[in-house]
Parts: C-alpha cells; structure tokens; sequence
C-alpha cells in the first residue's frame, strides 16, 4: 500500500472524470484509486475475480457471480465507470441501465425469460423450487401486462422502475 | 435484528459464527402485493455489492468494512522540511545506532539471567512441584519485563490485578503478540495459542508449557474437540495458572474488535475483561501477520522510541440468567471496546483466512425467497 494521490496526476484524474460523465467529484476518484489499489493486490493495473473474492461481502453477495462478468478485468478507468451508477449524481435512466445491463448477461439489449428466471435463482436460491420461481414470474409478468414468452427491452425496462423511487446509492468515503 | 441461535454444546473455535450476527433483514423489509417491478428491482443487492466494493459504509454493516480492521494505517510523515528533517537523522541515528544495541544487550543480559535460573530450577526441583512452579512464574514475569524494557515499553495499567482462583478465564482484545508478554509481565497467565514455526514455536513448546499453555493448529479440524476439553480441564484445576485468551482469535489493527469467539463464553467460569490499547505515537504495535515475521515486528519496535499502552483491567463478569453464550460475548466485548474506546465491527476475525461459507449467501437468498413467497400470498 501507501498509494496515495501523488501516483495520479490532475490529468488522469479530469480524464476519469469525464469517462464516467462527471457521476463523481475529485476526491472521490482519488479515493477510489486508493480502493483500486488496495484490491489489485498484485499490482497488475486491474482487479482479478479472485481479488473481489478477498471481500467478503462481495463474496456473501447473491449477484457477486453476475457481476464478475462485468467487472472482470477492468482498469482503474473503467473501474469508476463501473461504479459511477451507485453515484447519487448518477441519473435514474443510468441506474436502470446499469440494471438492465445485469440482467442482459449476452449483452443483445434483449431480457427474455430465461434472463429473469436466472437472477431470481441467484437471490432465491434451494429456497423456492424452480417450477414456483417459474410461476411467481409469469404470474407477475402477466399481471404487469407482459407473456411469458416476452422479450423485455430497456425501454421496458424504464416503464416497469422508472417511477419507483428506485434507491441504488453507495458514498464513496473520502477521507 | 435477527435473533441469536442459542449455541450448540460443543465447543466451537474454527466455525465462523457470523450467521449469527449478520442481520439479514437489514433491508427495509417490502410489503403488499408481488409485482413485476419488485422481483425487476435488484437495486438492494446491487447496492450492498457496490458498497462492498467501494468500501463503504452501508447501514447494514453497522460502519466499516472487514479488510479496514487489519489495515495499518502509516503515519504522517512528519520529517518534510529542511529543519526537521537532519532532526529526524539525528533520530534515527540516535534509535538505530545507540538505543538498538544497548536493548539487544538488555534483552540477551535478560535471557542469559533467565536460562541460568530456569534450567536449573526445571531440573533440579522436579520433585517439590508448588516451589518450582512458583519459581518458573516468577521468572517467567521477570523475562517478560525484560522484553518489555527492550523496546522501552511505557505501559500503564489500571485496575485491580488478576488474583488466582479457580473457574476464572481472562479475555484481551488482541493487537500483536506482544500483547501476551505485556499481560505476562505483570501475572503469569497460561495461554492458548497458535502454534507458531520458527524460534518463537521453540520458545512455545519449552518455555511457556511450564506456564501451561494450550495450543491449537487453526487448519486442523479434529483440534477442536482436543482443545476444548483441555481448556475445561485447565480452567478447573485450582493449581493452573489464570488462562489468558484473545477470543477474537487473530491480531487485529487496534482501532476495532472483530467478533469474540463463543468457545470460553460456554464454559461457565466467570470472565474477567482487559482491555489493551496502544498509542501510535511513536510506533503502529499492530502485527500484521500476513506482511511481517514476529522477528521483523519485534526489531521494528526495538528500533523505534517506545511502546506506549494502556491496559485496563475490568470487572469480571457472569453470564445473566437467560442470556446465550454469543450475547455474553458480545457484552463483553461491548465492555472492552468502551474502555480501550475502539469500535466493534460485526466480522469474524477467521474470514482473514478463509473465504465466507456459502451460509451467508444461503441466508440471504432464503431472507429473499421467504419475502417473495409471504407476498406471494397477500392478494
């Protein structure tokens, strides 16, 4: 450790800063790049799956799996992309997108069935048989106005979270 | 709050009991009818994984994180400018070049005076039992403050001081493993330990046997059983000396307790708390395991000014009438984290070197799954 904001200059971070659309301040970044580097334990500029691992609340999380996918790999820049959704200056239509994009794992803008019964398997787990999990969602996609065999876009998306008040938000500890 | 599972008979060091802690319906608990947008709207979970991520403080988590327990924090560099910084060679000449070595005398003067009484008395008074425990322990003490004045330790202790008697278990916050010779100095306790390699194991399986000293092995599972009845055995005898233990189980950076360990909170004896606290000021005691040997950490205090801490000795406590063995503990750490003014953290100190078990995911999604359902039936 003893990476401090000397080893990022004013320019990397004005660069991050627009790469996440200004979803967090100055100090935010750097407080995140000393995050960065505290995970990225062997210094190899990203953090491996099995360096989140070392978090154990990342590794108790049901969604740690889904999420591998999309943060495996990334450098600090798209680290703080990654993160800028949880930002409280992040937008709804981002949130959103960030929570289509979980359930869209082949990434064709298309949610279909199969999409949702697998992130509610995730959070359920042994505890709901899977033929209930089958039910409870068509059930409720029926009711919502949907089939069963209905491909779920981002549109949808927003129509179905958009005005819930949706509350995705993490403050990043500036010391 | 979830509420705390009353512990099973046998006595259980190895198993992460943090199911017991983690407050799974952290989370505003939704209610009325399942709908589309409920099971769409992953943003709780998402949120506690971002928040991990980022290290945050999430209400859930009662504040801070796991890995902010066994980080050590530098501190400021204070040598920055012209002035300060000759003063800061001076110091370093004066620590290294001046104070280093007469402490290394002082620590092999204070050995040599040890192994010339010890040996003899370990041998020779093999048949008067009471005179020769009695002997070791004092010596034991004495060496104890040898290392201690080695690395010039300023240590205040408050309180009324340890008196043997049966059925009495003594708990510490643990920083580093010098935390034993500092309690060591002023009572012989008997400890449990982790068996260490090196010079240090050597010193465990001579030396501190005659204090009576427990050991363990963390990755061996069969341990426990053997352990747990040596520890009941121990704190019966009325000859044994009081039995020291660091219930969090691993060293932890002195700015948070991990959870207690249930193990000697199921014993029945009385507990009696100390509370250890050490000042930063001119050296961080904390032992980080992973990055340093006990050699190294020991001559890096040795090469620093002083040892400042404090250690409060507190009154003993006994489990309440209708409490479980895990409340008892977290009392009692309530009681040592106040006095040392350090905050508790709900993570168990073993998580440092295992990976959590799939239960704690378990009782997520069954905390989810069960919501789901009850709503399920709310028309």
């Amino acid at each position: 450790m003893g990476n401090t904001s000397s080893m990022l200059t004013q320019y990397d971070i004005e660069e991050v800063q627009e790469h996440c659309n200004n979803t967090f301040s100055q100090q935010e970044i750097v407080s995140l790049y000393q995050r960065f580097c505290q995970l990225d334990r062997n210094s190899g500029g990203f953090i491996s799956a099995d360096e989140f691992l070392s978090v154990p609340e990342f590794a108790v999380n049901p969604l740690s799996q889904r999420l591998f996918r999309m943060i495996d790999g990334l450098n600090f820049k798209e680290f703080v992309a990654f993160l800028s959704a949880f930002s409280s200056r992040a937008t709804l239509q981002h949130k959103v997108e960030y929570i289509f994009k979980v359930y869209d794992s082949d990434g064709n803008g298309k949610v279909a069935f199969s999409d949702l019964l697998d992130v509610l398997r995730d959070l359920t787990g042994q505890f709901i048989s899977e033929q209930q999990r089958e039910l409870v969602l068509t059930q409720v996609l029926e009711e919502a106005g949907y089939k069963k065999d209905s491909i779920l876009v981002l549109s949808d998306f927003m129509k179905i979270l958009g005005n819930t008040g949706l509350k995705m938000e993490v403050e990043v500890p500036v010391d | 709050m979830s509420k705390l599972k009353s512990s099973d008979m046998e006595l259980d060091f190895d198993r992460p009991n943090i199911e017991d802690y983690l407050s799974t319906d952290s989370i505003q608990e939704p209610s009325g009818k399942l709908r589309l947008r409920d099971l769409l709207d992953i943003s709780p979970t998402l949120t506690e994984a971002g928040g991990a991520i980022v290290d945050a403080s999430i209400l859930s988590l009662s504040g801070d994180s796991f890995t902010r327990c066994f980080k050590s924090n530098p501190p400021e560099p204070w040598n920055w400018n012209v002035y300060l910084f000759p003063l800061w060679c001076l110091g370093v000449v004066v620590r290294y070049g001046i104070l280093f070595p007469v402490r290394v005398l002082i620590l092999t003067l204070g050995w040599m005076i040890f192994l010339s009484c010890y040996i003899p008395v370990h041998l020779l008074l093999k048949g008067h039992d009471k005179l020769r425990k009695k002997l070791e322990r004092g010596l034991v003490e004495l060496l104890c403050s040898f290392f201690v004045a080695s690395w010039t330790g300023v240590v205040k202790y408050h309180g009324p001081r340890p008196s043997a008697r049966p059925k009495q278990v003594f708990v510490a916050n643990h920083t580093s493993m010098i935390d034993f010779i500092i309690l060591e100095q002023m009572t012989a306790f008997a400890v449990i330990m982790q068996k260490h390699p090196g010079w240090v194991g050597l010193v465990q399986s001579t030396i501190l046997e005659s204090v009576g000293c427990i050991w363990f092995n963390r990755s061996e599972a069969k341990d426990r059983e053997v352990v747990a009845r040596k520890l009941r055995e121990h704190v019966e005898g009325p000859d044994n000396n009081p039995l020291l233990i660091f219930p969090e189980g691993t060293c932890v950076n002195n700015h948070y307790t991990v959870m207690f360990k249930k193990g000697v909170f199921e014993l029945g004896s009385t507990i009696c708390p100390i509370a250890i606290k050490y000042n930063k000021i001119f050296v961080d005691a904390f032992w980080n395991s992973k990055k340093q040997s006990f050699t190294t950490h020991l001559l890096q205090l040795m090469t620093s000014w002083a040892v400042v801490c404090d250690v409060w000795y507190l009154e003993p406590q006994n489990m309440k009438p209708g409490e479980t063995p895990i409340e008892f503990a977290e009392r009692v750490r309530e009681i040592i984290s106040a006095r040392a003014g350090i905050k508790k953290v709900p993570w168990d100190g073993y998580l440092k070197y295992s990976r959590p078990s799939p239960i704690h995911r378990e009782r997520k999604q069954q905390a989810f799954a069960e919501s789901v359902l009850r709503r399920l039936e709310d028309k």
